[in-house]
């Protein structure tokens, strides 16, 4: 575990992480991170530290998201929004290839694969992200040489949560909010005043290497103790709980519940919560060519259990119903992805219950289903 | 080769050498995917086939294992996707990915009674698991196939059915739903056959492929024949995308069928096989 | 030379039944034979009797004007054919013709009902045995409805 050989505790101001930005730019990555646009906090390409959301929070409640000002300068002093950094690492639409023919009836040759290869230094990642990134690690890194290429050199630059949303869960997912392990960075942001101040610690080689390269100096007994107690505080006001015993069997036992009818009801089958899920990773994939038939294509994008054609079998769907659906999406994040890829699919982050159109809110929906029908 | 270095989502491409058309809507291909192609599949397994520029579909093996070197795929034009790859004539283009899955359990069935049900195109997957079984013969017990579907024009692989039927060592039962004219064979449900079959329930190992609602049947009467769950082995079907487990489109509960299955064992299926739209 | 009774009691339909009713059966039992391409019973003509197959198959046949004869089953050693004697109008529902020589013991329907009415413990052990067959072809009809085998729908 990275935390058993504990680094020191640095402190890092404004400045320091601009230098931070700097260096990872130095070092050939593209700095991503959080920003506002169209009146959310979504991740895009940073250049510096003015491009935070400096002093703003979010208000997030079933099917309700809104920023808000802060009455202090921190950086990051909200949640996720509804971006998450599978945008990046699985991204919505790539190319898994492309193919010329040279004439009509002429045998197609691979064109050569793009050698653009990215490499990210992620900033801002939150606890139950990195174990959003993890759980993708576990069904990606062997089997999607695209997926290991990109995550392969991503930089993560943590930052421990100090304040949790309304629709926040991941302290009973174990997910956070306290990142443990899987940084190469990780910030605790003590801002008050308009100086931005974190405490910072190394979590790999290269994180130590980089640390070393930006003004800082040690932490004081008492900044460390402030971080951890804010990260507690986080911890302590956690917006919503997922019932953890035996949850996996208690949902399985229960497919034909009632209530999977009564959410379809309500549920839009949009797809809207797996588009934000931070560990949704289901694609398709599309053949194109161009008239002449000589570029051929194919596409690979995201997609979900939402849509009707992801069970396409010569003739119609699988799951037909939305009630269907909805049970595949959400005994699938609970109760069989850890049969799958021996981790639970759910880090806690609420996006999709902030994120519904209809505010369905999962740990709701779990709870009833797996009390059984008399519960 | 170093799986780093393999990308399980790229195809490589292969020309169909000899075509022929084994049913209705049904054609068989083999395909020659060239020098470099990596040979060798076990009955069971399948491959993501191309029809370049419109898409791609799984298609279990059809051919013969013990000859690693032919690549054999049976394939009924339904779709856009299998009738543009049933249609493609000798020579054509195609892209190959594979092979995928978990096959036919012939190496734990080595000593046993085989019973392999087949419904419909269901035949063309378990084809493979009879070529090894014969090729084996004297490592296994009573080789018996039971193949039900439509009608007698419907009969997959005719000319070969019909060498098996005259071998003493394999017992082979065809059935119809229907027949007009000429049919002296059995008519009526392939469970009808198992009913009939006389296994010897203690060591008989079934092999079961076609229509999920058939193998749902089927196993239910192999049940009742009292072959015991373990030993009971179904392919499943889901629209299988990416071969590889990363695509999510083949989940049926904790199951990544192309991943874990096809084949799986009817103990670890009997439960979800009941719930609809799973 | 096999008495009708131990014919009886090794055909899988009477299996283990009790002495008493075999004998009781036995006395409304016959040996029979059709030569291939004879018919067994006819549809709509009086169900007299059933049949206990001991060897060769039958085919069980439907025929409408312009639609040919269609054969919706075949059925063969140790299967019954026949269950319309059971219920009223004791009418046959389809043709049933021998694809092979047929050996069978027939056993007349009216001196079973006859029986059976006098005596219901006979009729309740007819009806336990007949019953799993009924459900059988009828499980086995629903699944020639579906077309399975077809290319989706």
């Amino acid at each position: 575990m990275m935390s058993a050989q504990m680094d020191a505790a640095q402190v890092l101001t404004g400045a320091g992480l601009d230098a931070l930005l700097q260096v990872l730019k130095s070092r050939g990555l593209r700095t991503l991170g959080p920003k506002i646009r169209a009146g959310v906090i979504v991740y895009e390409e940073i250049a510096s530290v003015a491009d935070l959301p400096r002093g703003w929070t979010d208000e997030h409640s079933p099917g309700h998201y809104r920023l808000r000002r802060r009455d202090d300068a921190a950086l990051f002093g909200y949640t996720v929004g509804p971006h998450s950094w599978k945008q990046f690492l699985h991204p919505a639409r790539q190319c898994l290839w492309q193919a010329r023919r040279d004439g009509a009836g002429e045998q197609p040759h691979f064109e050569p694969e793009p050698s653009d290869a990215q490499h990210f230094a992620l900033i801002g990642v939150r606890a139950c992200e990195l174990r959003a990134i993890a759980i993708q690690d576990r069904v990606l890194l062997e089997a999607d040489p695209q997926y290991r290429a990109r995550r392969r050199d991503t930089f993560i630059v943590a930052v421990n949560c100090t304040v949790a949303g309304a629709t926040c869960f991941c302290a009973s997912m174990n997910a956070g909010p306290a990142v443990s392990d899987g940084f190469d960075l990780a910030l605790t942001e003590l801002t008050t005043s308009s100086e931005p101040l974190f405490v910072l610690r190394a979590g790999t080689d290269i994180g130590r290497a980089v640390l070393s390269e930006l003004p800082r100096r040690p932490a004081s007994d008492t900044e460390i103790a402030r971080a951890a107690a804010r990260v507690e505080d986080t911890a302590a006001s956690m917006g919503r709980q997922m019932p953890s015993e035996d949850l996996p069997q208690r949902l399985l036992r229960n497919l034909e519940h009632p209530r999977w009818s009564e959410v379809a009801e309500r549920c839009l089958a949009c797809g809207n919560c797996t588009m934000v899920c931070p560990t949704c990773f289901c694609t398709s994939v599309e053949d194109s060519s161009d008239l002449t038939g000589t570029q051929l294509t194919r596409t690979r994008r995201w997609d979900s259990c939402f849509s009707a054609d992801l069970t396409y079998l010569h003739g119609g769907s699988v799951r037909q119903s939305t009630r269907s659906r909805y049970r595949q999406w959400l005994t699938h994040k609970l109760a069989t992805w850890p049969q799958q890829f021996g981790t639970s699919g759910c880090v806690g982050c609420g996006r999709c219950i902030t994120w519904c159109p209809v505010g369905i809110d999962i740990t709701v929906e779990a709870s009833r289903i797996a009390a059984g029908e008399s519960g | 080769m170093d799986a780093s270095t393999i990308d399980p989502m790229r195809p490589r491409l292969a020309r169909v050498r000899s075509r022929r058309r084994d049913g209705p809507q049904v054609w068989t291909l083999e395909i020659d995917a060239g020098p470099e192609a990596r040979s060798g599949f076990s009955a069971g397994q399948f491959n993501m086939l191309s029809a370049l520029g419109v898409g791609e579909v799984p298609i279990s093996f059809s051919g013969d294992p013990t000859e690693p070197r032919r690549i054999v795929h049976t394939i009924r034009a339904v779709g856009a996707v299998s009738t543009a790859l049933a249609h493609l004539g000798v020579g054509a283009t195609l892209g190959i990915r594979g092979p995928f899955g978990v096959g036919w359990p012939l190496a734990e069935a080595v000593g046993q009674d085989v019973v392999l049900v087949a419904g419909g195109l269901g035949l063309a997957p378990l084809r493979p698991a009879v070529y090894h079984l014969l090729a084996q013969r004297s490592r296994y017990g009573q080789i018996t196939l039971l193949y039900g579907t439509r009608s007698p024009a419907e009969i997959l692989f005719r000319r070969e059915l019909n060498a098996w039927r005259r071998r003493a060592d394999l017992s082979v039962e065809v059935t119809v739903d229907h027949a007009l004219g000429a049919w002296d064979g059995h008519i009526g449900v392939v469970t009808a056959l198992i009913e009939r079959a006389h296994l010897a329930a203690r060591h008989t190992t079934a092999l079961v492929c076609g229509p999920e609602i058939m193998m749902r049947f089927a196993a239910e009467a192999l049940a009742a024949a009292l072959i015991p769950s373990e030993s009971i082995y179904l392919s499943m079907e889901r629209n299988m995308q990416c071969g590889v487990g990363l695509c999510g489109h083949c989940q049926f509960g904790g199951l990544l069928l192309c991943r874990d299955g096809p084949v799986i064992r009817y103990d670890r299926l009997r439960e979800t096989l009941r719930v609809r739209e799973l | 030379m096999e008495t009708i009774e131990q014919i009886i009691s090794s055909h899988p339909l009477f299996a283990g039944i009790e002495p008493a009713y075999l004998h009781l059966i036995g006395g409304c039992a016959r040996n029979v034979h059709y030569d291939p391409g004879r018919y067994l019973l006819q549809h709509g003509a009086p169900a007299g009797e059933f049949f206990l197959l001991r060897h060769g198959r039958v085919a069980l046949e439907l025929t409408g004007p312009g639609r040919g004869t269609v054969t919706f089953q075949t059925l063969g050693p140790g299967e019954l054919l026949g269950v319309s004697w059971l219920i009223p109008p004791y009418r046959w529902t389809y043709d049933a013709k021998a694809i092979e020589l047929v050996r069978a013991v027939s056993i007349d329907a009216a001196c079973l009902r006859e029986k059976s009415e006098a005596d219901h413990h006979l009729g309740y052990e007819l009806m336990k045995r007949f019953m799993p067959v009924l459900v059988q072809r009828l499980q086995a009809a629903r699944l020639q409805l579906l077309d399975v085998y077809g290319a989706g729908r």
